[in-house]
């Protein structure tokens, strides 16, 4: 599902995100990253969703390779990854619905389907009935829930996740992290970033550490 | 370099015009709703718009007018035959009842030398310094009015042609030139108002490229998250296109009004200096054509602009 070949990220002004990083994640992995805060976790889910390219070697996604992707190619990459943001990046003047329902309007889904599929997300999330609420006026914990419905309504075969719990309490992020294990279960490949150690030595899944930028340690392929 | 696999495999999910057309019908709902839930801003920038378009339409349609009643005028050219100075009244008269019968000729008029003598006394102000003349030095006049069939400038000319032969004749001269002249001012006039439509029209995309690209920096996080989702650059395009096209089209509304009361303002003193020259004229306002021109020009204005704004603008934001 992923695969990076020796990538290296540098900045402008010398900075290195990433250097010379390799490995693999299969299809139906749930694979958490993690590492200080500046070691290169962001540079790499980055550079999956294309929001970054690589300055050096070749990224592959859902057998796709990145380095070679022309720009005007890179929207019809994201609707395959469904990406989860630390501040959930919610349009704050839209209702609940339609924030969830962006990804299929953009992909040109008729209405009714994307009733009946914004639906299915919001509940299994658990916000029906906070469908025309604005994110506003949401907990922190409910509205992390809506950026993980809208990143999984469009049903991509990859979901990132940068600091799902970054501000959450642990039961919050309890929560959150059973939502993301159900996900898995129905074959959705996920790649988490986060510095919550605690939380993801309880989960005993795949973890990727990154120190400076480089790969320093993976405990491999669980299952 | 397996092109197929770098190509997404679902580049256009089935396209479906009927989710098309929803779609943008939507959108351009939506971007109008967006203007109207700031009434007071959108109003001000269509009525900028609005001016500045109706100053060229307010012009054109002047000039139009003009030319109508020029072209009423030219058909009623006159010519005057001025008759050699040895000819007398009577001698006037007696030609002037044989022209009559010419086909191209519509009414003669004699001028007699002494109502000749009369006019000029009364006009030029001259009265004593001609009462030291022993003789009138004036000649008879013959005002010919052609048939309307043969009043345009060209059969007029030949018609001018042929009384100069006549050995009567001193001098034949149609009354056109000054019409003529007037036509050449209003192609000139014409000239300004197509430089000054230009100019203004490019003022318009400014105004609105410049509106619009307030809106982008408004919603740059709504655009930047668009992105991230996967929009493509033509989705995030349509809501500012469909909003430059409606500030076009409302400044195209706001500049026919304020043509057509403009107008109104002034059809009542037109109507009256007219019936002063006797004339029929009734000043016409904007036409079905001019109206869908005027329209569709504006629409079309504010869409450019849009897409000048757009096109400059949006591919500077980049999700981070």
């Amino acid at each position: 599902m992923i695969h990076f070949d020796n990538v290296s990220k540098r900045y402008p002004g010398g900075h290195t995100g990433l250097a010379g990083v390799s490995f693999r994640i299969e299809p139906g992995e749930m694979v958490f990253l993690t590492g200080h805060s500046g070691a290169g976790k962001s540079t790499l889910l980055k550079l999956i969703g294309l929001l970054e390219r690589s300055s050096g070697g070749q990224v592959h996604v859902n057998d796709r390779n990145l380095t070679r992707l022309r720009n005007s190619q890179i929207p019809y990459h994201r609707r395959e990854v469904g990406m989860i943001f630390q501040d959930h990046r919610l349009l704050n003047d839209r209702t609940v619905f339609d924030n969830v329902a962006l990804p299929l309007v953009v992909s040109g889904m008729g209405y009714k389907e994307i009733s009946r599929r914004v639906h299915a997300a919001l509940d299994k999330v658990g916000l029906l009935s906070k469908e025309k609420a604005a994110p506003i006026t949401l907990s922190g914990g409910e509205q992390q829930r809506v950026g993980i419905a809208r990143a999984v309504v469009s049903k991509p075969p990859l979901v990132l996740a940068d600091e799902p719990t970054g501000n959450l309490d642990p039961k919050l992020s309890q929560e959150i992290m059973e939502l993301f294990g159900w996900f898995n279960q129905v074959g959705v490949t996920l790649l988490i970033a986060t510095h919550d150690l605690d939380l993801i030595s309880r989960m005993d899944m795949r973890i990727l550490t990154l120190h400076n930028g480089q790969l320093v340690r993976d405990t491999g392929e669980t299952q | 370099m397996s092109k197929g696999r770098n190509n997404p495999m679902r580049r256009r999910p089935g396209f479906r015009p009927d989710i098309w057309l929803q779609r943008h019908l939507q959108v351009a709902l939506a971007s109008l709703g967006r203007l109207t839930n700031a009434p007071l801003g959108t109003l001000m920038t269509a009525a900028v718009i609005g001016i500045a378009l109706a100053l060229p339409i307010g012009l054109h349609v002047l000039l139009n007018n003009l030319q109508n009643v020029s072209g009423g005028w030219e058909s009623g050219a006159s010519i005057s035959l001025f008759l050699k100075q040895e000819i007398s009244d009577k001698q006037a008269t007696a030609l002037s009842k044989k022209l009559r019968l010419h086909q191209r000729i519509k009414s003669v008029q004699v001028i007699s030398k002494a109502s000749a003598m009369a006019e000029f006394r009364r006009l030029s102000g001259f009265g004593d310094a001609l009462e030291t003349l022993d003789n009138n030095p004036l000649p008879a006049l013959l005002v010919i009015l052609p048939k309307s069939e043969y009043s345009t400038p060209e059969t007029a000319q030949l018609l001018v042609r042929e009384l100069g032969l006549l050995p009567e004749t001193d001098i034949v001269q149609l009354d056109l030139q000054w019409v003529r002249r007037l036509q050449a001012i209003t192609v000139i006039a014409q000239r300004a108002v197509l430089v000054l439509a230009t100019l203004l029209g490019l003022a318009v995309l400014l105004i609105i490229g410049n509106t619009i690209r307030l809106e982008i920096q408004n919603r740059h996080a709504e655009i930047e998250i668009t992105k991230l989702i996967g929009a493509t650059n033509g989705f995030i395009r349509r809501p500012f296109l469909y909003t430059g096209l409606w500030y076009g089209l409302f400044g195209g509304i706001i500049a026919w009004l304020l043509v057509a009361i403009s107008i109104l303002l002034i059809s009542g003193p037109v109507a009256k200096l007219a019936t002063l020259y006797q004339s029929a004229f009734d000043l016409s306002s904007l036409d079905i054509t001019t109206t869908l021109l005027l329209l569709t020009g504006s629409a079309g204005l504010g869409l450019l602009g849009s897409w000048i704004a757009v096109g400059r603008h949006l591919s500077a934001i980049e999700p981070s």
